[in-house]
């Protein structure tokens, strides 16, 4: 097969049929189809999520803080929650080799217990975007985002995620994550820091730690 | 599309990632665009720079300074070895040796970025170049540290080859996969290590030479077989001369200005009316850039001749006929980058 | 060092072989005119004294009265380089020229972001589809009367396909 290629060089066979695969449209017939279908959600898209989503602040009650049973078992279950947030492997730009970078042997992940980059939103916690969001990418990341099970969590790295960044006026660039889905942390930068992405997740650990079970619910619906 | 788990039919969808900087750099002055320069191929920001920096000097015919011209050579060679540090360790990565050999890798890439932190305070996407030369001086301890550095980039780069060379998986994944002949190469545009990689000796250092490269010597280090395995082969190869032609810029770079002064250059550029085309070899091929000028302070119109787009012509040449499992290897050869391929 | 050929050298030989052809040149650049691009270059790229086998480049850009399409070539045996450029879309009407992917297959995905993002169609192209964005995109976002707006103020968004013609913001 390789063989094959080697001695004979098609010049000019865009989409033909090198070695007797599918005669040429058998693919491009279905896939113009498939780049309207996807034409159309994006423009739904587009037009439904101009809004911003509001940030969710957790605010705990006064008299559930003195209540001494709910907060310990709160505490275990937040410690356990917030010592193995499994992040989503959801790098789309530069910001996401400094994740790379934050995970590797610097500075490293792993010991908040987060070096395992689940690459299957069923098996992850928290949806890291770090890069610039455009329309396009935006549907696929709405449906990682639906996909996550509760409790789930957002960070959204890098001024791209935040508002749009150097790309703010730019025709298809989301002007902010927070348009898609609603964020905990923002961390700014260009791309940020290792370090700074590490103490944006140890804020969204404050965070994890000020949930209760009677307050409000973890993650967000 | 799949037969069980040969590839029959290949489409690439593009544009997951098209943030409209051809667009924006109508609206920036020229200076202002080197910042979304970085941004487009992001493991190579100083090369990008470089490529949009000559552009902006052959339209606005400005002369550079000589020292900065040396400096912006050091760190574009020092951004090719991250480059492909980066690519040999994804590919090692995706062959199934997840996580230790991109930790080397990486590793030694934030050697180098520290000393691009002592350049210009940015890790990576740092807008270090200016018309003419670039913004900052190299500090007294950068010059110390490059040497240590310049060590410790050859020690990793055997520790790779080690893995590459010798490794009975990485052979048997990746010779004989994804051939092409050096005809549909060239005929398909396809410049940069895989064309090195199928024999022809076509390196725009070397043919075209910009800045001093005309004053170095360096060997292009070329392969026969173009498959996977070559296109590495010379990756790994190609920073190996990097080392070599940093050491002899150091030698060679004098005192002076690293810009020429406001009075010559102004801060808000105003090139004469007319257009400028120039390439450079970038960490993935031929980088151009081609800038229209109409007098104003910002580009008419500004495009980048992205080698990872062009790069990915031959995809449907490369793929169809193997196996699903070579396809992760095959991508990780071409070397993309997809800030590059949608700019 | 690359030898670059001068527009008013180019432009004669050009004219050798494809008569009729040319239109004007200038410093570096020849202008063809866009009928006879496909023979143009398929001359520039087979014949022994030019043997123009790398495509570098191809981009268009919006002169308001009119698009140009830029083909930059290289030589790789020769070492050399030129400039080749069409003026199509005279009038802001339909803008097309003859797709030169029959001569080098690297013009594949530059003209169909040249489609894409100034809307100037290539006959013959094989699969000629938007490459950047997505189907169904209002408008060609490179030429000067697509406004951009600001995206995060709901009100701002334009009502019709953006075909405003403003010049651009």
């Amino acid at each position: 097969m390789g063989d094959e290629r080697m001695t004979e060089p098609k010049l000019f066979d865009p989409y033909g049929t090198p070695a007797g695969a599918d005669p040429r449209g058998a693919l491009q017939s279905i896939t113009l189809d498939l780049d309207r279908t996807e034409g159309d959600a994006v423009n739904r898209m587009k037009s439904t999520h101009l809004e911003p989503f509001p940030d969710p602040v957790l605010e705990v009650p006064d008299e559930l803080r003195r209540s001494v049973i709910v907060s310990s078992i709160d505490y275990l279950l937040n410690w356990a929650r917030k010592s193995s947030v499994f992040p989503l492997q959801s790098g789309l730009a530069c910001c996401s080799f400094e994740m790379i970078g934050a995970a590797m042997a610097r500075f490293d992940l792993a010991r908040f217990g987060m070096e395992a980059m689940r690459a299957s939103p069923r098996q992850a916690d928290l949806l890291i975007v770090a890069g610039t969001l455009t329309w396009k990418m935006a549907v696929p990341l709405r449906r990682l985002y639906d996909q996550m099970a509760e409790p789930r969590w957002v960070i959204s790295m890098g001024v791209c995620a935040t508002s749009g960044g150097p790309y703010y006026q730019s025709y298809s660039v989301v002007p902010g994550v927070n348009h898609i889905m609603p964020v905990d942390v923002y961390v700014p930068g260009c791309p940020p820091r290792p370090d700074a992405l590490l103490y944006g997740i140890m804020q969204l650990h404050d965070k994890i730690r000020r949930y209760s079970l009677a307050g409000q619910a973890a993650g967000h619906e | 599309m799949f037969d069980g788990e040969q590839v029959v039919d290949v489409e690439p969808v593009f544009g997951y990632l098209h943030r409209g900087s051809e667009k924006l750099a109508e609206e920036r002055t020229y200076t202002q665009i080197v910042t979304l320069t970085d941004r487009m191929d992001y493991v190579s920001s100083m090369l990008n720079n470089q490529g949009y920096m000559l552009a902006v000097e052959k339209l606005a015919e400005i002369e550079p300074s000589p020292r900065g011209v040396w400096l912006r050579m050091i760190a574009s060679e020092l951004q090719r070895i991250a480059s492909h540090l980066v690519a040999t360790g994804f590919l090692l990565q995706d062959l199934g040796a997840l996580g230790t050999p991109l930790i080397y890798a990486m590793r030694e890439r934030e050697n180098i970025l520290d000393l691009f932190e002592m350049l210009c305070g940015a890790r990576i996407t740092n807008s270090y170049l200016r018309p003419g030369g670039v913004f900052m001086d190299a500090p007294a301890e950068f010059w110390p540290a490059l040497d240590r550095g310049l060590d410790d980039i050859v020690q990793t780069i055997d520790e790779l080859e080690e893995y590459l060379s010798g490794n009975e998986i990485v052979f048997s994944r990746t010779k004989g996969t994804a051939v092409l002949s050096p005809e549909l190469l060239i005929n398909a545009s396809i410049t940069g290590p895989m064309l090195r990689a199928s024999g022809v000796d076509w390196d725009l250092r070397h043919r075209a030479p910009y800045d001093y490269y005309d004053r170095i010597t360096f060997e292009r280090k070329l392969h026969t077989a173009s498959d996977n395995y070559a296109r590495y082969w010379v990756r790994v190869q190609e920073a190996r001369e990097s080392v070599k032609i940093i050491k002899q810029c150091i030698e060679q770079i004098e005192p002076g200005p690293v810009r020429p002064s406001f009075d010559v250059v102004p801060r808000l550029l105003r090139p004469p009316v007319g257009d400028a085309y120039v390439a450079i070899e970038g960490s993935k091929g031929e980088l151009g850039f081609y800038l229209v000028s109409d007098g104003g302070i910002s580009p008419y119109r500004m495009h980048v001749r992205a080698s990872s787009l062009i790069n990915l012509t031959l995809l449907r040449d490369m793929l169809i006929g193997g196996q699903f499992g070579d396809l992760f290897v095959t991508f990780g050869s071409v070397d993309l980058n997809m800030g590059e391929v949608d700019r | 060092m690359t030898t670059v050929w001068s527009g008013n050298a180019l432009a004669e030989a050009i004219e050798a072989f494809a008569p009729g052809s040319v239109e004007s040149s200038a410093g570096i650049d020849v202008w063809v005119k866009a009928e006879s691009i496909s023979s143009v270059c398929e001359g520039l790229k087979s014949r022994s004294e030019f043997k123009f086998d790398l495509l570098s480049s191809l981009t268009a850009v919006d002169y308001i009265d009119h698009f140009e399409v830029v083909y930059h070539l290289t030589s790789l045996p020769m070492n050399s380089s030129a400039v080749v450029k069409a003026r199509v879309g005279f009038g802001r009407k339909e803008a097309s020229i003859s797709s030169v992917v029959p001569i080098w297959r690297g013009a594949d995905y530059q003209e169909r972001e040249v489609w894409d993002l100034m809307g100037i169609r290539f006959d013959g192209h094989p699969n000629h589809k938007r490459i950047m964005l997505w189907e169904g995109f209002p408008g060609h976002p490179l030429r000067k009367d697509y406004v951009t707006y600001d995206q995060s103020i709901a009100a701002a968004a334009p009502d019709d396909s953006g075909a405003s013609v403003d010049g651009g913001e």
